[in-house]
This record gives structure tokens, C-alpha cells and sequence, in this order.
């Protein structure tokens, strides 16, 4: 007996949510690795904040990317 | 009435039916570059060697932008040659992300493709241009894609993922990275502004008590809009900072 599946309903959302659990992930490392770091030596505490700031964009870049796959028109077969 | 993605593609303002016809976005681009050249051409006009009040501020952000992202980088040499690219890649960024969130004209200059594309790409030939300047052609794409000091058969599997992740994902990811962080932040402000209306306007006024929610929406637009803000800023310095490491990953000598 064949059972057929059908998706109802959209799927970016649910994409765009299943990306951003890596991305919270990593952000949520950086900035406990650098405030880690900031209570070992506080004198650094400009240049480690830089980058801070550099890391959280280049791992929020794919998260990003995610919200944009989310609105090319995929054809429907 | 809630944000959508037509938000972007507003209708055509002037000089209609001709290749030259503008909408609300192209005006705010052609402002803000007007805007920028006004600003730093009056603040360095006279200038004086004990700095007046403007000039300490200009000498303050110029400075900024000087050492800690290019010179930091790309050391003396060859952050003098770079230089002003990059500062025009950052002070363009930084101003049309600000015009996301100015009352009048609510809409990112950066939000539409076509800006940081073409940033992307000047980065992307810059950071080729310096490489082939410094190494000589050949020998630029040899040391990018076959790093020394590993074991050749690695190599096999080494070099694809070497070449994808320089020549392809580099600007790519510039240009996603700098357009999607504003698109999604004007959705968000358009999204708690309509919000905060519909709960005032339709549902208080009519005497429904679910309006007062509206105060709880207001809430995150005040707080949406200074993240708004934050975001434009660092946007506006990642992608510069990326440029120049980019410039120096590619300048630098081999060990």
C-alpha cells in the first residue's frame, strides 16, 4: 500500500529557525570565550572586544544567509 | 499594514518610463552620497593645526578608521597605498545604513543588492589585485590554493575546498552578509511600528483592551531601533575590516 506525503504549509520559516541553532551556538562561545579571557587579562579588553565583534559577524553571516535563501522563488514540482 | 518584501521595490518616483527612472531608494542613495561629500568636504576646508571643536571630531573618526582597522591590518606601507578605498568602502557603508532608521527616509541604502555587490566586488579585485601585484601572477594562485608545509596527497582534497572557500565564498558571503543584516532589520522596525499602529489605532480606538498590548510593541520599537543603529555601525566596520585582512591574508609573505 503507497503512502503519499504531502507538505502543507511553508517550509522557510522552519529553514530559517533550523539555521539559526548553529548560529546561536557559536555566537553564544565567542562571547563567553572573550569574556573568559577579558577576566584573565582585563588590560586587553579593547582589542579582545574588536574582535569580538568580528567573530559574531563572520558567524552570523550564515544565519543571514539563511533569511535570504528564504525568498528565492523555488519552483513547486 | 505589515512589512513585506515590497517594501524594497517601491513604486517609480521620477523621470518615469525612461532609463533613468528613480524610486524612493535610488533618491535616498543619491542623498546620502551628496550628503557625504558635503560633510567631509565643509570639515576639511580650513584646517587648522591646533583643531577647532569640528575638526577634533572628523580627526577622531578619521583616526579610527585609520589605526584600528588599516593600519592595525596592513601595517604603514601598504595601508598607505590601500587606504583611501577603504575608508570610502567604510564612510559609503556607514551612510546608507544610517538611512535605514532616519525618521524621514526609513529605507537602507544597502538594503537593495546592488551597493553591496558592487562593494563585494571591489573588494574581491582588490584583494587579487594586491596578491598578483606582490607575488607575481602565477605564483599568487599557487601559494592561495597549495598552502605549503602539507603532505601532497592532501592536497587532492585540500585545494577544491581552498579554491571555494577564497575565490567563491569571500565575496559572496561580503555581499549577504551586509544585505541581509539590513533587510531583516527593516523588517523587524517596519514589523513593531505596524504592530504598535494596529494596537492603538484600530483595536483602542474601538474600544477593544487588547489594544494596550500597543505599549508592549512601542517598547521593542524604541529598543529595536537603537540595535538598528548598533547594527548599521558595525556592519559598516566588518566589511572593512574584512577588506584589508583579505588584502593582507593575500599580500603576505610565505613562512
Amino acid at each position: 500500500m503507497a503512502t503519499s506525503i504531502d507538505v502543507v504549509g511553508q517550509l522557510a520559516p522552519l529553514a530559517f529557525g533550523l539555521a539559526a541553532i548553529g548560529s546561536g551556538i557559536g555566537v553564544g562561545i565567542i562571547v563567553g570565550k572573550t569574556i573568559e579571557s577579558v577576566a584573565r587579562q582585563p588590560e586587553l579588553q579593547g582589542r579582545l572586544q574588536t574582535l569580538m565583534f568580528l567573530g559574531i559577524a563572520l558567524t552570523e553571516a550564515l544565519a543571514f544567509i539563511a533569511v535570504g535563501v528564504a525568498y528565492i522563488p523555488f519552483p513547486h514540482p | 499594514m505589515p512589512p513585506s518584501i515590497e517594501d524594497f521595490f517601491p513604486p517609480v518616483v521620477l523621470f518615469a518610463n525612461t532609463p533613468f527612472a528613480l524610486n524612493r531608494v535610488e533618491l535616498v542613495r543619491i542623498l546620502v552620497v551628496l550628503v557625504l561629500v558635503l560633510i567631509l568636504w565643509l570639515g576639511t576646508r580650513r584646517m587648522k593645526l591646533v583643531p577647532g571643536r569640528a575638526q577634533v571630531m572628523f580627526e577622531a573618526v578619521i583616526g579610527f578608521v585609520r589605526n584600528s582597522i588599516i593600519v592595525e591590518t596592513l601595517g604603514e606601507k601598504d595601508g598607505r597605498r590601500f587606504m583611501p578605498i577603504i575608508m570610502t568602502i567604510f564612510f559609503l557603508t556607514l551612510g546608507m545604513n544610517l538611512t535605514g532608521v532616519v525618521p524621514g527616509l526609513q529605507i537602507a541604502g544597502t538594503s537593495i543588492i546592488g551597493i553591496p555587490l558592487i562593494e563585494a566586488a571591489i573588494a574581491y579585485v582588490l584583494f587579487i589585485y594586491a596578491g598578483i601585484r606582490k607575488h607575481g601572477g602565477l605564483k599568487f594562485f599557487k601559494s592561495a590554493l597549495f598552502p605549503p608545509g602539507v603532505p601532497w596527497p592532501l592536497y587532492i582534497l585540500l585545494t577544491p575546498v581552498e579554491f571555494v572557500s577564497t575565490f567563491i565564498v569571500r565575496p559572496i558571503s561580503l555581499t549577504l552578509r551586509l544585505l541581509m543584516n539590513l533587510v531583516a532589520g527593516h523588517m523587524l522596525l517596519a514589523l513593531c511600528w505596524a504592530a504598535t499602529q494596529f494596537f492603538f489605532f484600530t483595536l483602542l480606538a474601538d474600544g477593544n483592551f487588547l489594544g494596550l498590548l500597543g505599549v508592549g510593541t512601542f517598547a521593542f520599537g524604541i529598543v529595536f531601533f537603537l540595535l538598528e543603529v548598533f547594527v548599521a555601525l558595525l556592519q559598516a566596520y566588518v566589511i572593512a575590516i574584512l577588506t584589508a585582512i583579505y588584502i593582507q591574508l593575500a599580500v603576505t609573505e610565505e613562512h
